[in-house]
């Protein structure tokens, strides 16, 4: 939930309110632009997400500064893990977590 | 151009050091409190301590939701769930979480609906595929998570969806800070303030501990260097007497914060007289509850709730410990009964508790060297 994840912004759904598909490590998922309405993000930005809403708009070289962070404090894994659990519609099923990082 | 590797690249690692060690005046003992878990956790597993002199402690804040949610909360928020009809969503963080009649996980193996969300706005859309189920979201989390359960909140108003509730937790970390300088066994020099709790309110709500308490506050992101740098400031104030409020962490952090955020926030939540941290007792306006215009998706006003009040443990330190008083590993119940396979005390309960970040990084190293020692 602290998890700060960076993602790069791939498309923005027209249709839906303020959404758009972000891409982090090649994971593609949906994510809320809400939190950023003042200065809505273009395909192809970078951007700080948490718990699913995009919240601050970032520079590429941070992002990749951000991901390598992740995996030096041992939380790449359980980021991608949240990055893949986003829009899993009936929730995520139950499994034993990992509290040792 | 900067480059990623620059955070840490020994050399200015090593000079930053060296810096801190110059600046450091050798009669005095600094004391600065890291408040965010995050960093914390940066701290231990980047063994920034043994950068440091023997004078310059950092002391670890209340800066993690999961440890300062009382137990009665989680009991609270699994009591309204019990019913059959009723699904208990909440982050994957939670689900072990003890509670005084059990964790989320246990609940489930007792047959509750319980389903690990990684975003509040999957609860919602958990919500709209099952319209036959009430969704009871259990929002936790600083003011880097209340925006967004703000948001989704706004979403599940406009679009009508009625099964859709919110059992609110969410705490703001200022009138944290203010009760830990309040504490009258607590003596800090500075802090070091917290990374993206900072990208949503900006660096102003930090002003009066400098202005009013004299102590300077320096905003930092999470890198070696980062923390390095941001202790270096603070004990440029602290040398020029000065008190003020910098920020590091400028190419992420606005000092003004995340305007839309604020406003989603303020639509929809207002400060509760007074919330209970584990650790740290009650705390007046420390805590959002959902305003009257959002009654109806308000878990609290739509059930009946126990309002379990659970004790923490007497034998457990938890508050000396995160007012700085006691280290970690000064606590009775540390690394004996109390581990983060199975944690007694609030700050064992997360990997950002400050012992749980003791216990992973240091404590383990400690008897791995120990048996090595004896082999």
């Amino acid at each position: 939930m602290c998890l700060a994840i960076p993602g790069k912004i791939i498309e923005l759904i027209s249709d839906q309110h303020q959404v758009g598909v972000v891409e982090v490590a090649g994971v593609r998922r949906k994510v809320q632009l809400g939190l950023l309405a003042d200065d809505l993000p273009k395909t192809g930005d970078w951007v700080l997400i948490h718990v699913g809403f995009a919240m601050s708009k970032i520079s590429e070289v941070d992002a990749a500064e951000q991901m390598q962070l992740l995996s030096m404090l041992g939380e790449a894994e359980q980021a991608m893990e949240e990055v893949r659990g986003y829009g899993q519609e009936d929730g995520v099923s139950l499994r034993e977590p990992d509290f040792r990082n | 151009m900067r480059y990623v590797d620059e955070f840490r690249d020994p050399e200015l690692i090593t000079r930053a050091s060296e810096e801190i060690r110059r600046l450091a005046e050798s009669e005095r003992h600094y004391r600065i409190m890291e408040v965010c878990g995050g960093h914390t956790h940066a701290i231990y597993r980047f063994g920034l301590k043994d950068l440091l002199p023997s004078n310059v402690e950092l002391i670890h804040g209340p800066g993690c939701p999961v440890c300062v949610l009382p137990m009665g909360r989680i009991d609270d928020g699994l009591a309204i769930a019990r019913e059959s009809n009723r699904i208990f969503a909440a982050f994957g963080d939670m689900m072990r979480v003890p509670g005084a009649r059990g964790s989320p996980f246990e609940h489930k193996a007792r047959g509750t609906d319980v389903r690990i969300v990684y975003s509040p706005a999957d609860a919602l859309q958990l919500a709209r595929k099952n319209p036959e189920k009430e969704v009871i979201f259990f929002a936790i989390g600083f003011e880097t998570t209340s925006p967004s359960t703000a948001l989704t909140l706004m979403s599940a108003q406009a679009e009508g969806v009625r099964n859709f509730s919110v059992f609110c937790n969410h705490v703001t970390i200022v009138p944290a800070i203010r009760a830990i300088l309040d504490s009258p066994d607590m003596r800090l020099d500075g802090f070091i303030g917290p990374g993206h709790v900072s990208t949503v309110i900006g660096c102003r709500p930090y002003e009066w501990i400098a202005k009013s308490e004299g102590k300077p506050v320096v905003t930092s992101g999470f890198e070696p260097l980062d923390l390095l740098q941001s202790i270096i400031m603070l004990l440029q104030q602290l040398k020029a007497g000065e008190a003020r409020v910098e920020n590091q962490y400028k190419r992420v952090v606005p000092w003004e914060g995340n305007r839309a955020a604020l406003r989603a926030m303020a639509e929809v939540f207002e400060l509760r007289p007074y919330f209970e941290w584990r650790g740290l007792g009650f705390i007046s306006q420390s805590a959002l509850r959902i305003r009257e215009k959002y009654a109806a998706w308000d878990a609290e006003r739509r059930y009946d709730v126990p309002e379990t009040r659970v004790a923490d443990p007497k034998s457990a330190q938890c508050g000396e410990v995160l007012k700085g008083v006691l280290k970690p590993a000064q606590c009775k119940l540390f690394g004996k009964e109390c581990t983060p396979e199975h944690p007694i005390g609030a700050l064992m309960v997360s990997s950002e508790g400050s012992c749980a970040a003791y216990y992973n990084y240091e404590y383990r190293k400690s008897l791995v060297t120990s048996i090595t020692a004896v082999a």
